[in-house]
C-alpha cells in the first residue's frame, strides 16, 4: 500500500503539484495569452475576409512613405514601420535580458534592462503617435480614406478603419505593457522580488511583453506588407 | 523558471494555506463585508453568482410570460400590464417595441447572465476547489473580481431596461444592421450602447472566472488525485472554461467592431443600406455575415458552456444515487472532449440561409452531424449508469434524469436542424425555438436544479424540502415537454419566430388555441419556479438540519469537510486521494471515499 502512494505522488499528473512545474499565475498568463491571441486573431481575420472580398486595396508602399523630420513628398517607403518595429524587437531582447537577470537574482541587471524595455515600449508609442497624426493630416482616420486603390479607382474607407482599429488596439496592448513593466520597475526597486526570493512577476510580465511583439510582426505583415 | 524558484514559489503558497487553517478558526475577524459582499472565499462567490442568477432567472422568465402573454392573448387587453409597464403596454396591450425587447433581453439573460454565469460561475466555484481538493481558487481575488465584473454587467443590463428608447430589441444575437444604426429602430439606440457596454463586462467576468478555473484544475489538486480520478464534474466545468476562455475573446472582437460601427462612421459590417425616413447611407465594403461568423464563433461554443456543467454534474448525481460506478468513465471524457473540439467547427450551420457558400454548408453538416456521435456516448453511458442501479429517487436525481430525458428528446431534433437542406424550410421558425430551449435551455435549467438540490445540503447545511422538491420537478418537466412540444408542429407548419401577432396571418389562424395551451402551461410552470424560490430562501433558513457529514453517502471529497466549511474548507490537512470517484457497490461495500487507501485484497480501478 506505501509503495502504491509513492508511486502515484511521483507522477507528474498525480495531483499534489503542478503538472507543468509553474505556479498559477504562470499558467493563468499563457491562458490569457492564448485568450487573447484569439481577439486578434478574429481582428486579422476579419480584416482578411473583406479585404479579399473588395476589388482594390491601397498599395501600403504609398501610403506609408513619410518620414518625421524629413520635406513633404519624400519617398521613403515602409523606412519608419521598419524603425518601429526594429525598436519593438529591440525591447523584447532587454525583456529577456532583464527576465535572464532576475533568474541570476541579479537586481541591478533587471533595472538596468526594465529601464530600457520601457523606453524602447514609449518610443514605439511616440512612434505610433507620430504615424497617426500624420495620416490623420492627411485626411484619414476612422470612416474617412484619403487613399486610393493601387490601381487608382476610388477605395472603401475599410482600409483605414481597419488599420486603425487593429493597430490601435495593438498600441493599447503596448500601453499596457509599460505600464505592467513600470510597476515591475518600481517593484523591483522597492525590493519585492528580493524578499520573495525570485523574479517570477518578471518573467510573466515578459511572457505578457513577447505576445505583443510577437502580435506585432503579424499585424505589421498584414498591414505594410501584403 | 529554475526547479528551486519553484520549489520556493509552492512553499510560499503551503505558508498561504496554512495561514488559511489559522483564520479559519479566528472567524470573528471577519466583518460582513469581507465574508457576505467582497468575499474571496469560493462558496460565498458561488452562492453570490447562484442569487444573482436567481434573480435574473425570474427577471429573465417574467419576460417570456409577458410575452407568452401577448402570444396566448393576441387580442386582449390587460390593464394592469399598463400599470407596471407604463407606455410599454399602452392600452393595456404590449407594444411592438415592447414585445421585441422582452424578447431580446430574455435570451440575453438566460443564456449569458442564467445559464453561464449562474450555472457555471455558480457550480464551477462550489465544487472545483472542493473536489479537487483544494483551500480556494488558484486565485481568489481575480475570482472575486469575476464576480463583480458580473455584477456590474448585470447593473448596465438591467439599467437598459429603464431608458426612454428602451432596451436594445434586435434578437439576442444582436446582428446588424439593426444593431448598428440607431436610427433602425428605438432599441438600437441608447439601449444597444448599454447591451455592449453590459456584454463587455460579461466577457471580462467570464474570463477572470475561466482563466482561474483552468488553472485551479490543473496546478491545485490534492496529492493522489490525477487527472483520471477527478469527478465528471471538474472535468467538464474544465473544458467549460476552456471553451469560454477561448470564444468569448472572438465576440468581444465582434462588438469592438460593431462600437466603432455604432460610433465612429466605419463600416465593418456595413453596406449599401438606406433606411426609412433616412435615405441612402454613406457606408460601404462591410459584411454583415462577417458579424455572423463572429458572434457564432462564441455563439455555438456557448451552447456548450451551458450544456457541459449539466452533463457533468448529471453524471455525478445519477452515479452516487444509482449506487453504480459511472458506466465509461474514460469514455465520458473522451465525449466531453470530442464536444470541446467539435463546438469550434460547427458555428456556420447556424447561418445555413444567410447566404453562406452551400459547398461551405455541406462541410459544416457532416461536422454538425458528428456531435451526436459523442453526445449518443454519453447518452447510453448515463443509461447503462441507471441500468439495474439501487436507485434513489431525490430531487437532484429525479432532475438528473430529466436531464437525459430532454436531451434525448431535444438533441435528435438537433440532427434534423443540422441538415442545410432540411434547414431551409425549418429555419428562423418554432422548431427551432423548440430544439434549442429543450436541448440547452431547459435540460441545462434541469442540471442546474439537479445540482443545487444534490449539493444544497453542502452550501447551507439544511436540505430542500423533498415535497416541494418533487412537486417542482414534475410540473417543470411535463410543463416543459407541453410547451415545447406543440412547437415543433408550429414550427414543421412554417410558422416563423419573432412574429408579434400570428392572429392576423392566415396560414398561422390555426394555431391560435394552441399558443393559448402554450401560454397558460408557460405561467404554471412560472408560478412553480417561484414555488421553489420559496423552498430555497425558506430552507436555508428553516430547513432539516444535515447532521452527517455525508448524507448521499458519496466518495467525492467535498462530503470529507465539515458540513459548514470554513474559507479554507478542511480543518487540518488536506485529505490524500487514493482511489477514483466512482467506487460504489465494490467489494460487497456499498461506496468507498477517494480517501480510503487501497486496501490489500482489493483490485485498484486504475
Amino acid at each position: 500500500m506505501a509503495t502504491t502512494t509513492t508511486a502515484t505522488t511521483t507522477k507528474l499528473w498525480g495531483g499534489g503539484k503542478s503538472p507543468f512545474n509553474v505556479e498559477y499565475g504562470k499558467l493563468m498568463m499563457w491562458y490569457f495569452l492564448m485568450s487573447d491571441a484569439f481577439t486578434f486573431g478574429a481582428f486579422l481575420i476579419s480584416y482578411g475576409t473583406i479585404r479579399f472580398s473588395t476589388n482594390g486595396w491601397p498599395d501600403p508602399n504609398e501610403v506609408f512613405k513619410s518620414f518625421p523630420f524629413a520635406p513633404e513628398g519624400v519617398n521613403a517607403p515602409l523606412v519608419f514601420v521598419s524603425i518601429m518595429t526594429f525598436i519593438l524587437i529591440i525591447s523584447s531582447v532587454t525583456m529577456v535580458l532583464a527576465v535572464h537577470a532576475g533568474h541570476n537574482m541579479d537586481k541591478k541587471g533587471v533595472v538596468k534592462n526594465l529601464i530600457w524595455t520601457i523606453i524602447g515600449g514609449l518610443a514605439f508609442l511616440g512612434c505610433q503617435a507620430w504615424e497617426w497624426t500624420h495620416l490623420h493630416h492627411e485626411g484619414a482616420w476612422w470612416g474617412s480614406n484619403p487613399f486610393l486603390n493601387a490601381d487608382g479607382t476610388a477605395s472603401s474607407t475599410n482600409f483605414t478603419n481597419y488599420f486603425f482599429t487593429i493597430t490601435g488596439f495593438h498600441g493599447f496592448h503596448v500601453f499596457s505593457g509599460v505600464i505592467i513593466n513600470i510597476v515591475m520597475l518600481i517593484m523591483t526597486l522597492m525590493d519585492k522580488f528580493e524578499q520573495r526570493g525570485h523574479y517570477l512577476m518578471i518573467e510573466k510580465a515578459g511572457l505578457y511583453w513577447h505576445f505583443v511583439d510577437l502580435v506585432w510582426v503579424f499585424v505589421f505583415t498584414c498591414f505594410y506588407l501584403v | 523558471m529554475s526547479n528551486e524558484a519553484v520549489v520556493h514559489a509552492h512553499g510560499a503558497v503551503a505558508t498561504h494555506e496554512g495561514h488559511g487553517d489559522h483564520h479559519h478558526e479566528h472567524h470573528h475577524h471577519e466583518t460582513f463585508i469581507t465574508k457576505y459582499v467582497f468575499s474571496q472565499d469560493h462558496k460565498m462567490i458561488a452562492k453570490q453568482f447562484l442569487i444573482t442568477g436567481m434573480v435574473w432567472a425570474v427577471l429573465g422568465g417574467l419576460m417570456s410570460v409577458l410575452f407568452r402573454l401577448q402570444l396566448g392573448y393576441p387580442d386582449a387587453t390587460f390593464p394592469w400590464l399598463e400599470d407596471i409597464l407604463g407606455k410599454w403596454a399602452k392600452g393595456g396591450r404590449i407594444t411592438q417595441e415592447a414585445y421585441y425587447a422582452l424578447v431580446t433581453t430574455h435570451g440575453t439573460v438566460l443564456v449569458f447572465f442564467v445559464l453561464t454565469a449562474g450555472l457555471s460561475g455558480t457550480f464551477a466555484n462550489f465544487l472545483i476547489p472542493l473536489q479537487v481538493g483544494a483551500r480556494d481558487m488558484a486565485s481568489p481575488f481575480m475570482n472575486m473580481l469575476s464576480y463583480w465584473f458580473f455584477f456590474a454587467a448585470s447593473i448596465v443590463m438591467l439599467s437598459s431596461m429603464f431608458v426612454e428608447t428602451g432596451p436594445f430589441s434586435g434578437g439576442w444575437t444582436a446582428y446588424p444592421p439593426l444593431s448598428a444604426l440607431g436610427d433602425a429602430s428605438p432599441g438600437s439606440k441608447t439601449g444597444m450602447d448599454m447591451w455592449l457596454i453590459s456584454m463587455a463586462l460579461f466577457v471580462v467576468s467570464s474570463l477572470l472566472g475561466g482563466l482561474n478555473y483552468i488553472a485551479t484544475v490543473l496546478n491545485m489538486r490534492t496529492k493522489g488525485m490525477s487527472m483520471t480520478r477527478l469527478p465528471l464534474t471538474i472535468w467538464a466545468l474544465f473544458f467549460t472554461a476552456v471553451l469560454g476562455v477561448l470564444s468569448f475573446p472572438v465576440l468581444f472582437s465582434g462588438f469592438i467592431l460593431l462600437i466603432f460601427d455604432r460610433n465612429f462612421g466605419t463600416s465593418f459590417y456595413l453596406s449599401d443600406i438606406f433606411i426609412n425616413g433616412v435615405g441612402a447611407l454613406p457606408n460601404e465594403g462591410g459584411s454583415a455575415i462577417l458579424y455572423q461568423h463572429l458572434f457564432w464563433f462564441l455563439g455555438h461554443p456557448e451552447v456548450y458552456i451551458i450544456l457541459l456543467p449539466a452533463m457533468g454534474m448529471v453524471s455525478e448525481i445519477l452515479s452516487v444515487n444509482s449506487r453504480k460506478p459511472i458506466f465509461g468513465y474514460m469514455a465520458m471524457i473522451g465525449s466531453l472532449f470530442a464536444i470541446a473540439i467539435l463546438a469550434f467547427l460547427v458555428w456556420a450551420h447556424h447561418m445555413f440561409v444567410t447566404g453562406l457558400n452551400p459547398f461551405l454548408g455541406s462541410i459544416f453538416v457532416l461536422l454538425t452531424l458528428l456531435i451526436a456521435v459523442p453526445s449518443a456516448i454519453k447518452v447510453f453511458n448515463w443509461l447503462t449508469t441507471l441500468w439495474r442501479g439501487n436507485i434513489r429517487f431525490t430531487p437532484g436525481m429525479l432532475f438528473a434524469i430529466g436531464f437525459v430525458s430532454l436531451f434525448i428528446s431535444g438533441g435528435l431534433t438537433g440532427i434534423w436542424l443540422g441538415n442545410s437542406a432540411l434547414d431551409i424550410h425549418l429555419h428562423d421558425t418554432y422548431f427551432v425555438i423548440a430544439h434549442f430551449h429543450i436541448v440547452m435551455g431547459v435540460a441545462s435549467m434541469f442540471g442546474m436544479f439537479a445540482g443545487i438540490y444534490h449539493w444544497f445540503p453542502k452550501m447551507y447545511g439544511k436540505y430542500l424540502n423533498n415535497t416541494m422538491g418533487y412537486i417542482h420537478f414534475w410540473v417543470t418537466l411535463a410543463g416543459a415537454y407541453l410547451i415545447f412540444w406543440p412547437m415543433h408542429y408550429e414550427g414543421l407548419a412554417g410558422m416563423p419566430r419573432r412574429y408579434y401577432d400570428y392572429s392576423i396571418w392566415e396560414s398561422f389562424k390555426q394555431f391560435v388555441e394552441l399558443n393559448r395551451f402554450i401560454s397558460t402551461v408557460a405561467m404554471i410552470v412560472f408560478a412553480v419556479q417561484l414555488l421553489f424560490l420559496f423552498n430555497f430562501f425558506y430552507s436555508i433558513f428553516k430547513g432539516r438540519k444535515v447532521t452527517s457529514l455525508n448524507p448521499w453517502g458519496a466518495t467525492t471529497l467535498e462530503w470529507t469537510t465539515p458540513i459548514n466549511p470554513g474559507h479554507g474548507n478542511w480543518v487540518g490537512e488536506i485529505p490524500e486521494v487514493h482511489r477514483w470517484a466512482y467506487d460504489y457497490g465494490k467489494d460487497g461495500k456499498e461506496f468507498i471515499a477517494q480517501t480510503t487507501p487501497v486496501g490489500a485484497d482489493e483490485s485498484e480501478h486504475h
